[in-house]
């Protein structure tokens, strides 16, 4: 799986919690909290899809850290298998 | 053979009015049974599916799709309607429209474990699915016998849709509601500061034993707190009917949910008490997923029997709330802060939550209120206890 597609499927987990949001119109730098207006419930399902869909546990230590599409995208480069 | 049931169009909060019958999802000559979903209601609230309380064959769908009508209208007509029905959401209600009056018993969770699709889809779920490109094969049914109505069908993934909702109508009917909520109820308020530090370091222990999905969030405890408390409190559990507490047996715990682009639903989470803290944070995911969706049934919007409102991480640290009648109370849970506080005469900085709970004074007094906080309190203290 390319970065290219791995950021294709969180922007398309990311509209699934908020379905109001193009997924094209994801500003890959602005934090997610205010460009899509989510919360820790939010929050806790993108983890947990992730979770589904990688095979990744984000610990809660790095999680106040990945808080932007680009910052999210990141971390999966570097720790998912491929 | 039992008598002939006319299923009226249902005031679905006690804000509602009127309403649209957007589907439905069965037929004529098909039997229905207590909590199938037998139709979807577009409210000021979003599209609301609509379950059944009595058993019977359809008779006649008296209203077409896309009629807009007043609470009380008949929409369709039962025979061989079971005499043990339950009234409680198609009671015809009166000219102004007052909020459905609580079932007397619990109606069974209209949540069931169905097969995957079987080949039976609503016409609306199959317009829905042509629209969005989505094939039904696969695809689990929540509708009567397993059928795909039409919050089964997935949203096409590069076409976001909007949730269902008309923000000037959602407030028009925030705005009903919190009037008569103010024009009618003498609230008085209360609150206490609880230190969640030892709470949150044994949440913290269990959710890193468990998978993502098996964990839960703090604002999970917080329910479990609100809804086990009312087993020593019970007066704050209830309605105010014809000049009286009428205290319910059963724990509907709704949950006051903000909906992105504004807008505020508060859809119940049944039989709150008797669920584990996995149980309830798979309800309270499920009921926000479906909230922000447009998406809730008939007996999440009019079950509540006490509802709790909570700032989440981003608010506020204190929040005085605002009683949905005909509940008797509403408990309100802060953003946890970082304090000083006092520990074994030492200040230590503590995560703290302000706790609170705005009472209906002709249902009960702040005693009573005093004493359901306290019992909030201990619960959060204890978490085993709500585990």
């Amino acid at each position: 799986m390319t970065r290219t597609e791995m950021e294709a499927r969180v922007r398309e987990l990311l509209v699934d919690l908020a379905p109001e949001f193009e997924a094209d119109a994801i500003d890959p730098d602005e934090d997610l909290r205010q460009q899509l207006d989510i919360d820790s419930m939010d929050l806790h399902q993108l983890a947990t899809s992730l979770f589904e869909v990688y095979g990744v546990d984000i610990p809660e230590s790095e999680r106040a850290d990945l808080v932007t599409l680009r910052a999210i995208v990141d971390w999966l480069d570097a720790h998912v298998s491929r | 053979m039992g008598d002939v049931f006319e299923f009226v169009m249902p005031s679905l909060g006690a804000d509602m009015e009127r309403g649209v019958l957007v589907e439905w999802l069965v037929t004529v000559g098909q039997h229905v049974d207590r909590g199938d979903l037998v139709a979807v209601v577009e409210t000021d609230k979003g599209a609301i599916e609509v379950e059944i309380w009595t058993p019977g064959t359809v008779a006649e769908l008296v209203v077409p799709e896309g009629s807009d009508v007043p609470v009380g209208t008949v929409l369709a007509r039962l025979s061989g309607a079971s005499a043990t029905a339950d009234p409680a959401p198609s009671a015809p209600p009166a000219a102004d429209a007052p909020p459905a009056e609580p079932s007397p018993e619990p109606a069974p969770t209209p949540v069931v474990a169905v097969p995957p699709h079987s080949g039976r889809a609503s016409p609306w779920a199959r317009h829905l699915a042509a629209e969005r490109g989505v094939d039904l094969t696969g695809v689990v049914g929540t509708g009567p016998g397993g059928a795909i109505v039409g919050a089964d069908v997935p949203q096409a993934r590069t076409k976001p849709v909007a949730a269902g909702t008309d923000a000037d109508a959602m407030r028009r009917a925030v705005a009903r509601a919190m009037e008569r909520s103010k024009r009618e109820i003498p609230h008085y308020y209360l609150g206490t500061e609880v230190d969640l530090t030892p709470t949150l370091a044994w949440l913290e222990r269990r959710n890193a034993a468990v998978p993502p999905p098996q964990r839960v969030l703090p604002a999970v405890l917080f329910l479990a707190a609100a809804a086990r408390a009312v087993r020593e409190v019970p007066q704050v559990n209830g309605f105010w009917k014809d000049g009286r507490l009428e205290v319910s047996e059963a724990v509907h715990l709704g949950v006051a949910i903000s909906l992105r682009g504004g807008g505020l639903v508060a859809p119940a989470v049944r039989d709150a008490d008797r669920l584990d803290l996995g149980g309830l944070m798979a309800a309270l995911d499920d009921l926000v997923r479906r909230a922000r969706r447009g998406r809730l049934r008939g007996s999440e919007m009019t079950d509540a029997t006490l509802t709790t409102t909570s700032m989440g991480d981003r608010g506020v640290s204190d929040i005085q709330g605002v009683i949905y009648p005909p509940q008797v109370a509403i408990v309100g849970f802060g953003r946890v802060v970082e304090r000083p506080w006092i520990v074994d005469g030492a200040i230590l900085p503590r995560s703290v939550v302000r706790v609170t709970l705005a009472g209906d004074h002709r249902a009960h007094d702040g005693h009573t209120g005093g004493l359901y906080l306290s019992a909030v309190a201990n619960l959060l203290t204890n978490p085993e206890s709500l585990a």
